[in-house]
């Protein structure tokens, strides 16, 4: 729960009060556009300084019948004056457009909590559909929580009386409207909501103006309104100096893939075929013609990643995107382009599995499908970003080790990570890490008769990679496939002793990235704790809040986060041994645990869950300290 | 990006090479085996692809091309062993995707002439999707599909090109499989050029290759080959010079569509009809227009096949203009990079990351 620092402020009206932090959550159907409304209520707190973390949560149909509970959407904003970590494991306040956002989402409420509801939207055809006997907002239900009861819809479409627009066209206002009653209530500034909408209904001038008054009137409803007796405020958060800007994961994804493309000096070819919820990446990517960058909607995910890969063959940077299913069916790609030893970068944005198991709820049940989910022995270099925009940095340097590395680089995002945001600060563009990609331009060996001749399988001394050499290049002509080849020369090779020198040439390639991975580092900062909590992915937000609480509490815990899964950062061994105790959280039945076991011979503790929901810093809290005490 | 800037109209395409650099004039020409690799060659003894190999690394050297601008990428099968015989740019991929793979790299590399080589189990069955997708976008690219009716490298399991009642290992009973005709299937794909030849017609087959190199997007060229150990003999009638002449319906534009004293006439409900001379009305002779946007006649000139070979056009049965998928794509591209002034800058990628609602926190004002 939020603490309030002061009842009064001098320097703010007299009723406002501070805060130090707030978790809203905004529910309805999802035809309400509670995205949009928490989008632009996220970009509100961001630009006043807000730390902040965000989660939508949404189903798979795209318009469920209205009003029912699996057609509900939601969009949780965790805002704070200080470093925030999570989206909030409980709403301090829940906007509930209708019965069934408040049915599907009260369960998450503390007692205490605020709650906004539609009164318009509780009809005894409404209340049936998901349930309710009788009126939750009546019957005491909610007597422990501070309701707001609000006619939001009739109130919008009272307040654009003068527009001439349908009844229906009116009503869709009602989320700006509570966007403006939030933004009051919370003292945040609607000027660039304003300004998006004027961007975005530029070319319907009287939706616009209709919008813009929705949002005014849920502002001044709630100057006039007697029924919030304060407004309450959250100061901005100390942050480093910097330039700032929210952002999603997804979005940071594909600015990496461009950026390191920049860096390169190499043009970036995505293959795509549309699946939740990797598509915005495909979106972005498809709208940065001016850097370059060619995006291929394919016939399917295989032809997806066969286009990368040919691009890659080519010269470029090849990229797919895909989800748990996509990966599925491009794996005998991925292993071709691990036999060709050709840079290729694979994003998967997890969901829930197996089949089309969740598609819009998160997990991280893929992991062993990317180290193993091909035939034979095709080792890849897997990395997972551990925020919305970690996305950023984690795509330059996946980048980095396929072309540095002539190798499939798989990047496990999940679909809290792709949609949830958090405010990110912006690299300077000198500040980027430089790429030094090298084609091949001189034939690079010596045949039997002393002519000159091309190798493409002669391998750097350093990094076992074999050079790339794109066709248009004179003199290296040279062919490439998936039947096992002759080291150095490439040539098609059943030999025995060979293969089995190839097999052990990829996997050592991959296994010597760690070389040039920073360290695992442990975050102890008293260095006596017992207990260590190691994740991956997206888990960082939760165990960092967790440990950081029991910290305060006066409980060691140390924390370590993998960035790198494969290969392991080169100390992780040693990280592991030295800790009584180590916890490894997943959402998924214990796949990291499961390779640390094999790799280390190490005990793990692997707690786990997949409810489709990042976990709760709460219930981490309760796993962490109960093996500290113990 | 601009409006204005995601569309481009390039008119009607060019010559399928245009983009890709050729050989200085005062070079010495090159010769058969300038494409020829240092690798054995190892197909059956007898089998079609030594004769098709034979053709198309004696056409090449007629483009002009630079060795190193040509790129062969084929997929699985006895067929797909192709690029490792020629001593330009190759990939042999994995079953079916070649398409796919050519695809992406034809479409980032305008300065590429890019070969698909694949058979009718790789090109109809495990890659049919990528096949149709290439020929519908129109992807500048020359598709050699050998089709000898049968799976070779399996060791002889049919395919969907075998006739119904082919015995085979895995149709000991015959096959009920309803076999696909590659032509009517590519030009029901709205597939720009279509073409059918055969290996043993040397001449034939590289003046196909030379139409099929010169039409810019996907040119799909069936190559009836012979698979001497699992399927020996399918096509032999038409090999035969007397019976060959009797049953190759030959599609030249223009003209009628005879095959020896045979002529294609049209019915009155619009279908052909296969009569000798002297019993057709000369008003109904059919002559070939491989030009016509409309590909009815092209597609009923396909369904005059039959399974007991007695008449088979043989030529390009169509050839017309449409924009390239590839072309479009870099245009879209182009257009949009030239429209801001030229390639981007370390400043429009800071831009970028800075989006539209960035802040600055330590100093004063928003960015």
């Amino acid at each position: 729960m939020p603490t309030p620092t002061s009842t009064t402020s001098s320097t703010s009206r007299p009723d406002t009060v501070k805060l130090d932090r707030v978790v809203i959550r905004f529910a309805g159907d999802s035809g309400d556009g509670m995205q949009l409304t928490g989008d632009r209520f996220t970009t509100e707190s961001a630009v006043l300084g807000n730390d902040l973390s965000t989660l939508p949560n949404f189903p798979a149909e795209i318009r469920a019948p209205q009003g029912t509970l699996p057609g509900v959407s939601s969009f949780q904003l965790h805002f704070a004056d200080h470093d925030v970590l999570t989206p909030g494991d409980e709403p301090d306040v829940l906007v509930a457009m209708n019965p069934a956002a408040l049915k599907a989402n009260l369960a998450d409420v503390p007692r205490g909590a605020t709650i906004i509801a539609n009164t318009d939207e509780f009809s005894k055809r409404n209340l049936a559909k998901v349930g309710y006997p009788t009126n939750p907002l009546e019957d005491g239900t909610l007597e422990s929580y501070h309701v707001h009861a609000v006619a939001l819809t009739s109130i919008t479409v009272e307040a654009l009386a003068p527009f001439d627009l349908t009844r229906k066209d009116k009503e869709r206002s009602t989320n700006m409207f509570a966007l403006g009653l939030l933004s009051w209530l919370y003292t945040r500034p609607i000027s660039l909501t304003e300004r998006f909408l004027t961007t975005k209904f530029g070319s319907k001038p009287e939706l616009l103006a209709a919008n813009l008054a929705a949002l005014r009137a849920g502002f001044n409803y709630g100057e006039t309104t007697e029924d919030f007796a304060h407004r309450y405020e959250v100061g901005p958060a100390p942050m480093k100096e910097g330039h700032y800007r929210n952002i999603t994961g997804n979005v940071a994804l594909a600015y990496g893939l461009v950026t390191a493309s920049h860096r390169a000096g190499r043009p970036l070819v995505l293959g795509s075929y549309p699946i939740t919820p990797a598509s915005d990446i495909l979106h972005t990517l498809a709208g940065l013609k001016r850097f370059g960058v060619t995006t291929i909607q394919a016939e399917d995910e295989i032809a997806g990643v066969g286009a990368a890969l040919g691009a890659a063959f080519g010269g470029a940077i090849g990229v797919t995107t895909t989800s748990g299913p996509g990966l599925a069916l491009k794996a005998e790609t991925i292993g071709l382009a691990t036999s060709l030893e050709l840079p290729l970068v694979v994003c998967d944005i997890q969901r829930g599995g197996p089949s089309t198991g969740l598609p819009t709820k998160t997990e991280q049940a893929d992991l062993l499908q990317a180290m193993f989910g091909r035939n034979g022995e095709s080792p890849v270099a897997i990395v997972a970003p551990r925020s919305p925009a970690d996305c950023f940095a984690i795509a330059m340097e996946a980048v980095r080790i396929a072309t540095t590395y002539m190798t499939p680089v798989l990047i496990l995002s999940d679909g809290y990570l792709a949609n949830g945001s958090e405010p990110w600060q912006i690299p300077d563009t000198e500040d980027l890490p430089e790429f030094d990609v090298r084609l091949a331009t001189e034939r690079n060996g010596i045949d039997a008769d002393g002519n000159d001749v091309f190798h493409p399988y002669l391998r750097d001394p350093e990094t076992l990679a074999r050079p790339w050499a794109v066709p248009g290049t004179p003199g290296l002509e040279h062919r490439v496939g998936g039947i096992e080849k002759a080291n150095i020369t490439g040539n098609i090779s059943y030999d025995p002793d060979n293969h089995d020198l190839m097999t052990r040439l990829r996997a050592a390639k991959i296994d010597g990235i760690a070389a040039t991975v920073a360290p695992l580092e442990v975050d102890d900062p008293d260095g006596d704790a017992e207990v260590l909590v190691l994740g991956w992915g997206s888990t960082y937000g939760p165990i960092a809040a967790a440990a950081r609480s029991l910290r305060a509490q006066g409980f060691p815990v140390a924390q370590a986060h993998l960035r790198h899964l494969n290969p392991f950062p080169s100390n992780t061994g040693e990280v592991l041994t030295a800790y009584r105790h180590v916890i490894v959280p997943e959402m998924n039945l214990g796949q990291l645990s499961m390779l640390l076991r094999a790799t280390f011979l190490v005990d793990i503790q692997s707690h786990t869950s997949v409810r489709g929901l990042p976990f709760s810093a709460a219930d981490l809290e309760d796993v962490i300290q109960k093996a500290v005490t113990e | 990006m601009t409006a204005t800037s995601s569309r481009t109209d390039l008119g009607m395409p060019g010559h399928g090479l245009e983009g890709v650099p050729t050989l200085p004039e005062d070079a010495t020409p090159q010769t058969r085996k300038d494409f020829t690799s240092d690798q054995e060659v190892r197909w059956c003894p007898g089998c079609g692809d030594y004769a098709i190999l034979a053709a198309v690394q004696g056409f090449l050297p007629e483009l002009g091309l630079r060795r190193e601008n040509v790129v062969f990428v084929s997929g699985i099968g006895c067929s797909s062993r192709f690029p490792y015989y020629l001593d330009t740019y190759g990939m042999h991929s994995i079953h079916g995707r070649a398409p796919a793979i050519a695809t992406g790299l034809a479409t980032s590399r305008p300065d590429l002439s890019v070969f698909v080589v694949t058979g009718d189990g790789d090109a109809l069955s495990i890659g049919g999707n990528h096949l149709i997708h290439a020929m519908r976008r129109n992807v500048n690219l020359t598709i050699l599909l050998f089709n000898n009716q049968i799976y070779g490298l399996t060791k002889g399991q049919y395919s969907p090109t075998s006739q119904v009642g082919l015995i085979t290992k895995s149709t000991p009973m015959g096959s009920v499989d309803h076999p696909f005709n590659p032509v009517s299937l590519a030009l029901g794909a709205d597939a720009t050029f279509v073409a059918r030849t055969m290996d043993s017609d040397r001449k034939h087959l590289t003046e196909v290759l030379r139409a099929a190199t010169a039409h810019r997007g996907t040119s799909l060229v069936e190559i009836y080959q012979n698979c001497p150990i699992f399927n020996d003999g399918v096509f032999d009638v038409l090999k035969d010079r007397s019976e060959g002449e009797a049953r190759i319906l030959h599609l030249a534009h223009g003209e009628e569509v005879a095959a020896g004293v045979n002529v294609v006439v049209r019915r009155d409900d619009g279908t052909l009809d296969v009569l000798p001379r002297d019993e057709a009305d000369p008003a109904r002779i059919v002559r070939h227009d491989a030009h016509a946007d409309d590909p009815s006649l092209a597609f009923a000139l396909s369904r005059l096949d039959d399974p007991t070979l007695a008449h088979v056009p043989m030529g390009i049965f169509r050839d017309v203009e449409r924009s390239t998928y590839d072309d479009l794509v870099r245009a879209q591209i182009d257009g949009t990079i030239s429209g801001a002034g030229g390639p981007a800058t370390d400043q429009d990628i800071a831009d970028l990351l800075a989006g539209r609602d960035s802040w600055m926190v330590g100093t004063a004002g928003k960015a």
